[in-house]
């Protein structure tokens, strides 16, 4: 097949060291995090109450709205708290999170009663996926089932199934394409049929023969399954350039990549959907990838969610030196944890404790336009102008530089030969622009609040003045028949 | 804002190799073998005004930092003013006295670099800023080409005498000639035809391993593309300015000297000599002071290639790369203005990217392959 280039680009060094170890179920826990949002969207609205006996799987909280998606036991116990707990994000604040003390029985609630998915129709098998909780599983975190829905809605033509695990570090999608490649075409077969889509596209990185080799085995009993590699080259694993790579085409700006014709998914999630439609089982545990220098043996786990970081580290024989920085996801795009106290989550594809000679990142210096940024970026972007712009508060000129088409992939930081955190200012201007929207917002929705009320009163006083009007009207009328009819 | 940028809340969490230190002592080791070419073939003097030169800059750039209430360490540390003093110190007459080296280490980096906010900020180059400022303001010492003179060798002079060269100057007729350039420029503008002017001075050879007079380090060809390519190999240069530069330069060259090859010299002799191959190299290729896009860098080396030759040929001065270098710096945020990448899932309009229905049907089709 064809492939094309996208532009700029890294080859930061892969530290693939866990690819050749064998996924491991993690230990269950005693106690488990469960936050109910752990995807991109409305929070979900708990169920259960402090006290409850839950089973593995039961919902704990529901969705909410149409972006969003439900939480379930990640094994059974009792629902011990519901409080504030520091939910994986850099600012270490809280997110309401159910806590179960496991009864280490893990035993499952009764499943939905599972039929032949072929025989289910895009509505019904999105509705399943929904119910599931099936969120991207690449690390965006956005509810899988309403991304199926699209094949109501647009024509798709190709699901473009994302194994390109661009990141360093990161195994847990190749472990899992080694480890169980009929089961992921199962998924994947599963997502064509609800999308009534032609063909399925595996886009594999060159550097993971192995998964290569065995998906296409696998993929080899379908004509509309094909294992595609691509050239390792950071931010292969982004939408955009996946999409472009195998099409050629670039997603439009502020469309979708269903308006050429293409859906992608990540192969975690793949496998979640068959999971959920062959076995009616929500998603309640993840593979994350443990690694980093830090980090005594590199592994992959199979981790329930809502397990602390701290327990999957231990597991692992903790820290064999300090670590600089601890993240949840890969070095380029993962994010920043405060501390080791945080739960794994849906889109926990790794957690990454980095020595400081890994991290490698000096004082910032003055810019020398030398243009790297420029060359490195995959959109076309002119980041050195953007952060000039964002770092004087001129935000409206980092837009007009297109802030807004940056995907924060962090290539410019990455190459920047002075250091210059980049993607920092891009992240500070577009929190800024977001919250100067909300509160523009606020202030318009205040304003027509305020608008309807003076207009409302002016109407009741319109119409009392009117009816006024009219009874003084109907009064004098009867004063002259009184009038006339004494005359 | 400073708060957010101490605090390292966003990826990556990784780097890659590249630092600015680094790139300026490649670019420092690549000036080398030239360099040390220039201050063997001329001697002590030379190796004075190299010190010199250098010094200067570092003492100018610590005072401008100072003034500003910048980190002196690390700005100096990383190595900006060693290679504006550097690449001055080769630009200049081998055996010009001390206070053209200081001077043009003041003028480098107080006018043509600080006072614009210091490193990354100045619209010109600062070394050629000082060059064409000590042009203008010294024609005398600015072109007083002494003949090679290897250092140890019987005529030259010793340590001693070389101290004196520098501190006090010397006597002008024991040892000097006019560089190649400027012999030619100045027959030929007195009616003499090229092949005339140049069988005096010229040899191809000589020219291309620098055993000519000229600049300090200018006058080795060979050892300055060595460096070049160096460089390019370790991507701290791209080929794009280099190379529009000097095709520029040898394409006008050609067709002149096709059309009077008495008049006109030939590319050869245009590529070979003076600080051409200096200039695309190391010069034109500064970081700060030329396009940020590839698009960018061709036109920006064609027009500096295209000026060199127009200035060599018709202008008042033999030599054209340091003006030609700094006309076209100040075209440059025009050129960055202009010529931009296209950004993902835009038209160059800016509008959003629209595709045609059949280019739509085909990549469906292609993906059925």
């Amino acid at each position: 097949m064809k492939l094309f280039r996208f532009r700029g680009g890294v080859h930061p060094e892969s530290h693939k060291e866990a690819g050749d170890k064998a996924i491991e179920v993690l230990p269950l826990p005693a106690k488990l995090y469960v936050p109910v949002q752990q995807h991109i969207g409305a929070p979900a609205e708990t169920e259960v109450q402090i006290g409850n006996k839950v089973l593995k799987g039961q919902l704990l909280a529901h969705s909410q709205g149409a972006i969003s998606a439900p939480i379930h036991a990640p094994s059974s116990g009792t629902v011990i708290d519901i409080t504030e707990h520091t939910a994986p994000h850099p600012s270490g604040l809280g997110v309401r999170t159910v806590i179960i003390e496991t009864d280490g029985e893990d035993s499952w609630v009764d499943g939905l009663k599972t039929i032949n998915p072929f025989e289910l129709n895009t509505e019904e098998i999105s509705a399943r996926v929904g119910a599931a909780g099936i969120v991207g599983l690449g690390g965006a975190t956005f509810p899988s089932a309403v991304k199926l829905n699209l094949g109501l809605t647009y024509p798709i033509s190709t699901l473009i199934i994302n194994g390109g695990e661009c990141e360093p570090y990161l195994t847990c999608d190749d472990r899992l394409m080694q480890e169980r490649p009929d089961e992921l075409i199962d998924g994947i077969r599963i997502m064509l049929h609800a999308l009534k889509a032609k063909q399925a596209l595996i886009a594999i990185e060159d550097n993971k023969p192995t998964a290569i080799e065995r998906m296409k085995v696998a993929a080899n009993l379908f004509d509309n399954v094909t294992v595609t590699v691509v050239p390792s080259r950071y931010p292969m694993g982004s939408e955009k350039q996946m999409v472009q790579t195998l099409t050629g085409l670039e997603i439009p700006a502020g469309k979708l990549s269903a308006d050429l014709g293409v859906i992608v998914h990540n192969v975690g999630t793949a496998f979640a959907v068959r999971t959920a439609l062959r076995q009616g089982r929500p998603l309640v545990s993840r593979i994350v990838t443990v690694g980093g220098g830090a980090i005594s043996s590199a592994r992959n786990l199979e981790v329930p969610l809502g397990t602390l970081v701290s327990e999957v580290f231990e597991h692992c024989g903790g820290f064999n030196e300090d670590p600089a920085r601890i993240l949840m996801g890969g070095p380029m795009m993962g994010q920043l944890l405060p501390h080791t106290n945080v739960p794994i989550v849906k889109g926990s594809s790794g957690v990454i404790a980095l020595t400081k000679k890994e991290v490698a990142i000096n004082q910032a210096r003055p810019c020398i336009r030398c243009g790297s940024c420029i060359a490195s970026c995959p959109c076309g972007l002119l980041p050195l102008e953007m952060a000039a712009r964002a770092k004087s508060g001129e935000l409206q000129g980092a837009v007009d530089y297109g802030l807004m088409d940056c995907i924060s992939c962090g290539s410019c930081s990455y190459v920047c030969p002075s250091h210059i955190p980049l993607v920092q200012y891009f992240n500070y201007a577009k929190g800024e622009l977001a919250a100067r929207r909300r509160h523009k917002q606020k202030a318009d929705e205040t304003r027509k609040l305020a608008d309807i009320k003076i207009q409302r009163l002016e109407k009741e006083e319109q119409a009392k003045q009117e009816a006024a009007a009219r009874r003084k009207a109907e009064r004098e009328a009867k004063k002259k028949q009184q009038e006339a009819a004494s005359a | 804002m400073n708060q957010q940028v101490s605090n390292p809340l966003s990826g990556p969490h990784t780097h890659g190799k590249e630092d600015t230190p680094k790139i300026m002592r490649l670019v420092l080791l690549a000036l080398t073998p030239a360099t040390a070419f220039g201050i063997y073939q001329f001697g002590w003097p030379a190796l004075f005004l190299w010190l010199i030169t250098i010094l200067s800059c570092i003492i100018f750039e610590a005072f401008s930092l100072w003034l500003a209430r910048k980190p002196i360490l690390s700005y100096i540390g990383d190595g900006s003013a060693i290679l504006t003093g550097w690449l001055l110190a080769m630009t200049l007459p081998p055996w010009a006295p001390w206070w053209i080296g200081v001077l043009g280490g003041a003028i480098a980096i107080i006018l043509g670099k600080q006072v614009f906010g210091g490193v990354g900020q100045n619209i010109f180059n600062p070394a050629m800023l000082a060059r064409v400022a000590l042009l203008i303001s010294f024609p005398v010492q600015m072109t007083l080409w002494v003949n090679p003179l290897p250092m140890f060798s019987a005529m030259a002079p010793g340590f001693v005498d070389g101290l004196l060269i520098t501190l006090k100057g010397f006597s002008i007729d024991a040892y000097s000639g006019a560089s190649v350039m400027g012999h030619v420029k100045t027959e030929i503008s007195n009616g003499a035809t090229l092949t005339a002017a140049l069988s005096q001075t010229y040899d191809n050879t000589a020219l291309a391993l620098g055993f000519v007079n000229g600049s300090l380090g200018e006058t080795s060809a060979l050892l300055i593309l060595l460096g070049g390519l160096y460089l390019m190999r370790k991507k701290i240069i791209s080929w794009h300015i280099p190379v529009a530069m000097i095709v520029s330069t040898a394409l006008l060259a050609t067709i002149m000297h096709s059309i009077d090859p008495e008049h006109y010299a030939d590319a050869l002799f245009h590529v070979m000599s003076g600080g051409l191959i200096l200039g695309a190299f190391f010069i034109a290729t500064d970081l700060v002071t030329s396009p940020n896009t590839k698009t960018g860098q061709l036109i920006f080396g064609a027009g500096c290639g295209l000026l060199v030759y127009v200035i060599r040929t018709w202008g008042g001065y033999p030599e054209g790369v340091a003006f030609a270098v700094m006309l076209m710096n100040a075209v440059v945020p025009l050129i960055d203005h202009y010529v931009r990448p296209r950004i993902y899932g835009h038209a160059r309009s800016g509008k959003t990217l629209q595709y045609s229905e059949k280019k739509l049907a085909r990549v469906q089709q292609a993906g059925e392959d």
